[in-house]
């Protein structure tokens, strides 16, 4: 049931991606994700679409995977699709009724719809080749300049690990409570709106107090193990900026530059 | 008249990479009467086979029939031979939810939709059972009683549903020596009285070695062995090593004695037994 949820959308492996500094697959993907914006035909557009499936290759993500992570947001893309086509002004191709349909129409929502699942694509390469830990060492690490304006990088960082780390916890927990109510006849999937959310109630209240208990637990836990915030921590698992990360930028940018050729040259 | 498992593989995540079959081809029956113990090391699947047993979870393959009656049917029948199977999960105070005691045991019956006047005489009758008090407790907040006391008002609301199987998964988990006693002799004392049957999953072989008339040990997701706790405590000492489970101390210092020729009874599960048997054993030598 419930517990069949994954938990993010990492996928474990050993390439040479999920093996980056979770730094840099960040920054590459803010890189990546402000640079599409820069290709605006179809030359520049097989440019990324043969970039994005070398990185899915390189990280051995099934294509499976990869549609699935399309999936939630389609409705958006066709919409986006929808409205380009009929809304842009041009060589009128085809009416229907009070709508047109407009060769520059037609290209600009094909294009437009494109670029969000270029979009989508690539930060799911991020969640699927870093994990949830990695990711938000790499924010605190990235973070860290901003402490001087006030910013509390360690914190922010370290509630968003907690968050993570409870997620499959609570999940489990939310599961046996259910499945321990259902075991005394409690129905959590009949009736109208009013009666379902009364019905809740077996399963909400011990959620609550558990996750209070734990809250309270891991507080004590920390606390016994002298934590007291991120000044002075020293890392098990430091990050390390080696070789690799380097070579990766180094084609993000020659990929990056091959765009902005593209957009200034190719009409 | 029994719950009969049949050919039970349950895939946890099917493809995912975290793909795992937690049990592979169970065959299974339990009959009325019994106390089952079922014992294996974490990770082993007692839990996820105890879940088909009330059909919780559904299995990826196989079936499980109750009484005869397939409970993954869609029909009301289903949910009748469902309804007859007790489940207690492991800490079951933690499932508590009601403003006090009454109310919450009476959550199950009520949800079975039983008249009030029978509710009343069921909670009075699990509150009997588990060792609580009416008159103390019935009114109290569950949340102010101790660790024990929490978990017997959560056994009495699995209890008041008057299952005729009973299933509990650790029921003793995280308590102290006395409230496992209390907790131990409260089944038996239902068992006994009512006939009804019990299925136990434990750690402590010691516990099951007392109570159950029947042991299933499991291992890697698969029924290892399955007999009288006696016969397995004699015979298969290896295979439950294999199993990372440990034969009770009791039996291992008996069998002990009778490898040094002292004609003693290695079948005694308690401590008393096994000071009357060697003593006994002492005199005749």
């Amino acid at each position: 049931m419930l517990a069949d949820i994954m938990l993010g959308q990492y996928f474990p492996g050993n390439s040479v991606i999920h093996h980056l500094d979770p730094r840099t697959k960040i920054i590459s993907t803010i890189l990546l994700i402000s640079s599409i914006f820069l290709a605006e035909n179809y030359q520049a557009y097989s440019v990324v679409v043969v970039f994005i499936g070398f990185c899915i290759a390189l990280g051995g993500i099934p294509l499976v995977m990869i549609f699935r992570s399309l999936k939630p947001l389609w409705l958006i893309i066709i919409l986006t699709l929808l409205i380009h086509i009929f809304t842009t002004t041009g060589i009128i191709i085809y009416t229907l009724g009070p709508l047109t349909v407009t060769q520059e129409g037609l290209r600009l929502g094909f294009l437009m719809s494109i670029r969000l699942v270029f979009l989508i694509i690539v930060s799911s390469l991020l969640t699927f080749t870093t994990s949830p830990v990695a990711l938000t060492d790499g924010i605190e690490r990235l973070l860290k300049p901003f402490k001087a304006i006030g910013l509390p990088a360690h914190e922010l960082a370290m509630m968003m690990t907690i968050a993570l780390r409870f997620i499959p916890t609570l999940l489990e927990e939310t599961d046996r409570i259910m499945k321990a109510q259902m075991a005394r006849g409690a129905d959590f999937t009949s009736g109208n709106i009013l009666r379902r959310a009364r019905n809740m109630i077996p399963l909400l209240v011990p959620l609550f107090i558990s996750a209070f208990r734990r809250a309270d637990d891991l507080a004590t836990a920390m606390e016994a193990r002298c934590y007291r915030g991120g000044d002075h921590r020293t890392r098990m698992k430091q990050l390390k900026i080696t070789g690799k990360d380097w070579t990766a930028y180094a084609i993000l940018l020659l990929v990056i530059g091959i765009l902005l050729v593209v957009r200034i040259y190719v009409k | 008249m029994s719950i009969i498992l049949e050919n039970i593989t349950y895939v946890y995540m099917p493809k995912t990479p975290y793909e795992k079959s937690a049990i592979k081809e169970i065959n299974i029956e339990i009959k009325p009467g019994e106390f089952v113990g079922i014992i294996g090391h974490t990770g082993s699947g007692k839990s996820t086979l105890l879940q088909h047993l009330n059909g919780l979870l559904k299995p990826t393959t196989g079936t499980v029939t109750v009484d005869g009656q397939d409970i993954h049917a869609k029909n009301q029948d289903a949910k009748h031979a469902k309804r007859s199977v007790g489940m207690v999960f492991q800490y079951p105070e933690h499932q508590l939810f009601e403003e006090t005691v009454y109310a919450d045991i009476a959550f199950g019956p009520r949800n079975l939709g039983i008249e009030e006047s029978e509710i009343d005489q069921r909670v009075k009758r699990a509150m009997d059972f588990v060792g609580l008090d009416y008159e103390r407790f019935a009114n109290r907040t569950p949340f102010q009683l101790s660790g024990g006391q929490m978990r017997r008002v959560a056994i009495a609301g699995v209890i008041a549903l008057e299952p005729r199987y009973l299933i509990l998964d650790e029921p003793s988990a995280g308590l102290d020596p006395q409230g496992r006693d209390e907790i131990f002799g409260q089944i038996i004392k239902m068992y006994q009285a009512t006939g009804i049957t019990v299925v136990l999953v434990s750690h402590n072989m010691e516990d099951i070695a007392r109570m159950a008339n029947r042991l299933i040990v499991m291992n890697a997701g698969q029924v290892m062995l399955d007999g009288l706790p006696v016969d397995i405590f004699r015979d298969c000492q290896e295979q439950l090593q294999k199993a990372g489970v440990d034969v009770p101390p009791l039996t291992v210092l008996m069998n002990k004695f009778k490898q040094r020729d002292l004609s003693v009874d290695h079948t005694v599960v308690t401590m008393d037994a096994a000071v009357d048997s060697v003593l006994a054993a002492v005199r005749r030598s």
